[in-house]
């Protein structure tokens, strides 16, 4: 069981820290120009952020316990295609996750 | 500028987020599941939900309070998880950066992986916008999101076990982003910029405290601006050839 108080200082703690994280550029920086050379390096930090969070997520799922799952990778790999195919977000969405259930009611 | 505006911004903006609905939902449900596995009641998981509004370090957290790690441990592991929040802060700096503070404090406030993307998607695309037709824009795409995922939070911690893992709820994050990344590759430094975080996050995964990612991420973003420094000298050359 989880102690009382310590869960009260995670969530609060993570809120106000999470909260701060957010606001660190956005509320310090503001209007300020900044450097050529670091808006830069931010115009890829969507693609180099989201990739990196989500890659030991498909190679290895808590879900199967870090075991390679099929299932899960060809998801992935059909999402991936349609993407870059029609760059429509929700038709991805929505093939990757009829080839998940798919696959793993074909394999299951 | 004309009120309209600023509506039909706010409304490109739900429309745009609405799609998001799918992973944001699922999600929620799955940290309300999880959170009632753990012990927590329906309105711990709900305040968890509102306070920190990011599934992700959420989850760490969760995690590691049930393995009974010390408190600052928890703390710390998931504060690191969400270290990405900073650099999302620093590049919608240059879009957002000129709004009063308090809205730059909603913005802040609201900030996650899916009202990031959205919105970054867009402000590249439309670089006419104003800054009050992009806050428009973002707060758009926020309301069909954030009250969904303390509504599914909620949802979640009601049902609890009652939510069968057939449903594989843990691969809505994967796909969502894959699905919002897809597009962005448009050209080679962004590529590039991809392949070095996914392969480093990989390699790095076994750092404690989530650190690989931040690594992973960093390098991606240096591999993103150099590829790009390369690409434009090397236009620059061609064309200076094709002048003499």
């Amino acid at each position: 069981m989880i102690d009382r108080l310590d869960l009260w200082i995670v969530i609060v703690g993570l809120g106000l820290g999470s909260f701060l994280l957010r606001f660190a550029f956005l509320g310090l920086v503001g209007g300020r120009e900044l450097p050529a050379w670091l808006s830069r390096h931010l115009r890829y930090t969507a693609v180099a952020v989201l990739p990196a969070l989500i890659a030991p997520l498909i190679l290895w799922p808590g879900a199967t316990d870090g075991q390679i799952d099929p299932a899960r990778l060809s998801a992935s790999a059909v999402t991936i295609g349609v993407g870059l195919w029609t760059k429509n977000v929700l038709l991805s969405i929505a093939c990757g996750a009829v080839t998940l259930y798919g696959m793993l009611y074909l394999l299951g | 500028m004309p009120t309209s505006t600023i509506k039909s911004r706010y409304l490109q903006g739900v429309r745009d987020g609405a799609p998001f609905l799918f992973v944001i939902g699922p999600f929620g449900l799955l940290f309300g599941v999880v959170a009632t596995e753990a012990g927590l009641n329906v309105l711990e998981a709900l305040a968890f939900s509102v306070m920190v509004i990011a599934g992700a370090s959420q989850f760490t957290a969760l995690q590691l309070l049930v393995e009974d790690a010390p408190t600052f441990v928890a703390l710390a592991s998931a504060l690191a998880v969400n270290l990405r929040m900073a650099m999302y802060s620093a590049s919608m700096t240059p879009y957002l950066g000129k709004l009063p503070l308090w809205k730059r404090a909603i913005a802040a406030y609201f900030l996650v992986d899916q009202t990031y993307a959205v919105s970054l998607m867009k402000f590249e695309r439309d670089p006419e916008m104003t800054p009050a037709g992009r806050f428009a824009y973002f707060i758009g795409a926020v309301t069909p999101l954030c009250p969904l995922w303390y509504l599914f939070t909620a949802i979640g911690a009601i049902l609890g076990n009652a939510v069968p893992d057939a449903l594989a709820l843990d691969f809505a994050v994967p796909i969502t982003f894959l699905a919002i990344v897809a597009p962005m590759l448009r050209s080679l430094p962004h590529v590039a910029a991809a392949v070095v975080a996914i392969v480093l996050a990989l390699v790095f995964a076994w750092l404690p405290y989530n650190l690989g990612l931040f690594v992973a991420a960093i390098a991606g973003m240096m591999t993103g601006a150099q590829v790009e420094l390369m690409t434009q000298t090397k236009a620059a050359q061609a064309k200076a050839e094709a002048e003499t």
